[in-house]
């Protein structure tokens, strides 16, 4: 497919036809060359993904001339967006796709749980209030929505998944995007920013210098760059790189290359841990990059898991899968090699989403180990152990049901049922990186933060700061929460400093929101 | 698939056929199972259509399984566009394109006599043409050979049909094309229930399943997207232009059925002979089914060039085309005789005009059981099925024991 000929409305082109001498001078002068005329736009948006297309259609319906460019080519565009399927919604009645009420406290709360208060509560709450009103906004740029899918009930309440997944989200902002003018190029990863005095002044990619007066910053994190993930995980005391043996589950587009720029270049207030990430436990069969959610193993809660050495190393049933999978890639990165095996017997057949990989099956459980390569006596003691330590009660696996494991360290406090009951099925698992949390530190103006103080026109949403919120663990559809809230006001920010107006809160946005969809409704 | 290995495939499937066997899944099949393995471990387009409800009832895909999936995706393209695995990722998933592909097999596997699916399989657009002016000439000669050249141009035929071919042999000549093609699809829609039912729940028909099957089928509901944005063309954009195209064809065909049933009824029961001119009823129906069928067909043929490349199979463009091209030109020489009939300076074309309608006519019902018309038949047998089978508990579990 070719690119979107873009033909922005109301913008003024610096290369054209009727361009003057001098200006083809200073053309040539800033490396601009006929084959790739560009503008001088008021926003530069710098990403292609689901933060990048809320802040380039928040700022061109604020009046201001924009330029988006994404590294990928338009085959690969959106980043990890293009992967995700739903966005994490409060919203204190029923609402369309949502059943039930999810108040801001509760939501509030499970964020709370899964960073163990590694958050920021005032960008957080913000970030919660804002995915209550967000809605009638993005349906406008032609986002659909749909209940939840066949096997996700437990994200009823919680989550809006979005009509086809989350390409098709980016599918639709992109059309609207073009349809309102702005203008896109792909293939245009940014490699530096000229910042004076922590003012942006231009952006360059390959070798072009582009101007713009404000610019947001949403490229993704570093997930894609497998030599910064070795480099900040380090070696461990196995004398193991285990970043040596992530798969990322995302794009390969995410290099983290301006991101390092503002933090070791620029000397940007930072904000997380390298090391911490949205991090699942895949089939290890799974491409290096771009396995997406397909790849994910969701029978871990109704068997046992075992390492290399077949000894059991965490709780398969401290609570539900949707709440757990984004522990068990940082689980298993601590086990030898970074793998470990899922291990379910045929009573869990057609209980979990069908995996994309098929199982390897044996008829009995040392055959099992064998095929796996396990250390067959180990592999069965262990497993003994845990048949032996099983007291079944009611089993339901939709509920915190009664079937626990008495005297076995660790436990298995929920769903244990003896697993006895051929044929057998072993699972290999590996960490699948989604996104990194190390970003630039930001405040409720989505403002890039040089020695504590906001710059007036450079900005950043997405990946790039939801360490800001997310400190570690996740919690399903929050990422989009995340970027869509601060890619709105990052665009927002950037449309008003473009007209040298005051940056507004995200609250403020919310609060304009909230009244305007009252007044509609 | 070259002939060879089409045919070696039915050699091998009638060993195994006689032998007991299982017959091994075609190429086509199997790369909607493997699709289909990647699709039930995502499950983001459940909301598109009936293809991935269907799905998600289902942990193994086989022949049946298959079959019935093809024939419920209507190629709307939606889950084309929003696949994060579609090609250039290395999953390469295209669900429009394997369905499509089993599909246009469902077409001539279950075609009755087999050798004619085949037939019309190589070439469907060259093929229809040539067997439209194959009739068209042969229609001429006949009309020749009785009543010498000079009854082919500028002889007057009263403005009645018959006196060039006599009401009687038009009868003779129509209905037995028209029996064998209505008892064709019968029988080849007749050996896709009998596969297909047992993987369907094997439940039968409820009334309730019936009437929602056939609003799925009236209203092509699953060309709306889900959303009621439509489907897609030429890129990731909706739109409800294929549907309407769609409703202007079928309907418009439906009229001009209705017209020339109701023409039946006149000339037997009362006795009124044609042509009938406006405003009788028989007259207004093909008028108005007349130009629906054109103007739907045109879109469609347009749609049908522009689409993009992934969606759906290329290799059955020649059967879609021939289909839509007969639908226009049957439609299209239709409304030409009556214009020509009533306008005087034109009246010497009328015999041949004749001779292509005709033609045209015949042509379409010869195919109809080996071509693209088939997909009407199989696509409800497959929204029956679809709409029983989701009456019945999920045999899948993610749910509570």
């Amino acid at each position: 497919m070719p690119p979107p000929a873009c033909a922005p409305r109301g913008m003024r082109p610096t290369v054209g036809a009727s361009h003057s001498i001098e200006a083809a001078r200073l053309d040539v002068r800033q490396n601009i060359t006929m084959q790739s005329p560009t503008m001088d736009a008021d926003v530069l948006v710098i990403g292609g993904g689901n933060a990048a297309l809320c802040a380039a259609l928040m700022a061109r319906e604020a009046g201001a001339r924009v330029l988006l460019l994404e590294s990928a080519p338009r085959d690969w565009r959106g980043g990890n967006s293009a992967h995700t399927r739903n966005l994490r919604c409060m919203h204190d009645a029923p609402q369309d796709v949502l059943v039930d009420a999810y108040p801001e406290e509760e939501y509030w709360q499970d964020l709370l749980k899964v960073t163990g208060g590694i958050t920021d509560e005032h960008l957080a709450r913000l970030v919660i209030r804002h995915s209550s009103a967000c809605r009638p906004w993005m349906r406008r740029h032609g986002v659909r929505f749909q209940p939840a899918l066949a096997g996700t009930l437990h994200v009823a309440r919680t989550n809006a998944f979005f009509m086809g997944g989350g390409k098709a989200l980016v599918n639709a902002y992109y059309r609207s995007a073009q349809a309102l003018g702005v203008q896109v190029r792909y293939d245009s990863p940014v490699d530096r920013l000229d910042i004076e005095d922590g003012q942006f002044q231009a952006a360059w990619v390959q070798g072009q210098r582009i101007t713009a007066k404000t610019c947001v910053l949403a490229a993704g994190g570093f997930e894609s760059n497998r030599e910064w993930l070795r480099e900040a995980w380090g070696q461990n005391a196995r004398g193991e790189w285990p970043a040596d043996n992530f798969l990322i589950r995302g794009t390969a587009f995410n290099r983290g290359v301006l991101l390092k720029h503002l933090l070791d270049d620029h000397g940007a207030d930072r904000i997380g841990d390298p090391t911490q990430a949205h991090m699942v436990a895949i089939d290890a069969r799974a491409p290096l990059f771009d396995g997406g959610i397909c790849t994910r193993i969701d029978c871990v809660s109704l068997g046992v898991v075992v390492n290399r050495e077949a000894r059991r190393f965490y709780d398969e049933g401290e609570d539900f899968w949707p709440k757990r999978y984004a522990v068990w890639g940082r689980l298993v990165a601590q086990q030898p090699g970074q793998i470990g095996y899922s291990i379910i017997d045929s009573k869990a057949i057609g209980r979990f989403m069908p995996p994309v990989f098929p199982g390897v099956r044996a008829d009995s459980l040392p055959e099992l180990a064998q095929k796996l390569g396990l250390d067959e006596t180990t592999f069965m003691q262990t497993l003994t152990d845990y048949n032996r330590a099983c007291r079944v009660g009611r089993f339901d696996h939709t509920v915190l049901d009664d079937c626990h494991t008495e005297n076995l360290a660790p436990p298995k406090t929920h769903w244990a049922r003896p697993i006895d009951t051929a044929p057998f099925y072993g699972y290999a698992l590996k960490p699948g990186v989604t996104f990194t949390y190390l970003g630039l530190q930001t405040d409720d103006t989505a403002a890039v933060r040089f020695a504590g103080r906001p710059s007036r026109n450079l900005f950043v949403a997405g990946e790039m700061m939801a360490g800001n919120v997310l400190g570690k663990g996740y919690t399903a559809g929050v990422g989009m929460s995340i970027g869509t809230a601060f890619g709105r006001i990052a665009g927002a920010n950037a449309a008003l400093a473009a007209k040298q107006q005051k940056a507004q809160s995200l609250q403020a946005l919310t609060a304009t929101e909230m009244k305007a969809n009252h007044v509609i409704a | 698939m070259s002939s060879l290995e089409a045919l070696q495939e039915l050699t091998r499937d009638a060993r195994a056929l006689a032998l007991g066997e299982v017959i091994p899944p075609s190429a086509a099949e199997s790369e909607v199972a493997r699709v289909m393995q990647i699709c039930n471990a995502c499950r983001y387009c459940e909301g598109f259509c009936a293809v991935f409800p269907a799905m998600t009832r289902r942990l193994e895909f086989l022949k049946a399984d298959v079959h019935y999936l093809a024939n419920l995706c209507h190629n709307c393209g939606a889950c084309l566009h929003a696949c994060q695995y579609a090609p250039p990722h290395e999953f390469a998933v295209n669900v429009p394109q394997a369905m499509a592909r089993v599909r246009g097999q469902t077409y001539h596997d279950y075609a009755w006599p087999l050798a004619l699916g085949q037939l019309y399989k190589r070439n469907g657009l060259t093929l229809s043409l040539a067997l439209v002016a194959a009739l068209t000439l042969f229609l001429a000669l006949a009309a020749a050979l009785k009543g010498g050249w000079g009854a082919l141009w500028g002889v007057d035929l009263g403005a009645n049909f018959y006196h060039l071919f006599p009401h009687n042999l038009m009868v003779g000549l129509f209905a037995p094309i028209f029996l064998f093609a209505v008892l064709a699809l019968a029988m080849g829609v007749r050996g896709f229930w009998r596969d297909v039912k047992p993987a369907t729940s094997g439940a039968d028909v409820s009334d309730a399943a019936a009437s929602e099957a056939a609003h799925d089928v009236l209203r092509l509901k699953y060309l709306d997207g889900g959303h009621g944005d439509g489907c897609n063309n030429e890129d990731d954009a909706f739109s409800l232009t294929r549907r309407r195209c769609h409703h202007l064809t079928f309907y418009g065909f439906l009229l001009c059925f209705a017209a020339t049933s109701l023409a039946t009824v006149y000339h037997y029961a009362f006795g009124w002979v044609a042509p009938y001119d406006l405003p009788s009823l028989p007259k207004i129906l093909g008028a108005v089914g007349g130009a629906c069928l054109m103007l739907g067909t045109a879109g469609l043929w347009r749609l049908n060039l522009r689409r993009h490349p992934l969606q759906g199979d290329a290799a059955q463009k020649p059967m879609d085309l021939g289909f839509i091209a007969l639908l226009f030109l049957v439609a299209a020489s239709g409304l030409a005789l009556w214009l020509v009939r009533i306008t005087p300076a034109a009246t010497p074309a009328l015999a041949l005009l004749l001779c292509l309608h005709l033609g045209a006519v015949m042509a379409l019902f010869a195919t109809m059981p080996y071509g693209k018309f088939a997909h009407g038949i199989f696509r409800t047998a497959a929204l029956l099925r679809h709409n029983t089978e989701k009456r019945r508990p999920n045999p899948i579990g993610p749910g509570s024991d």
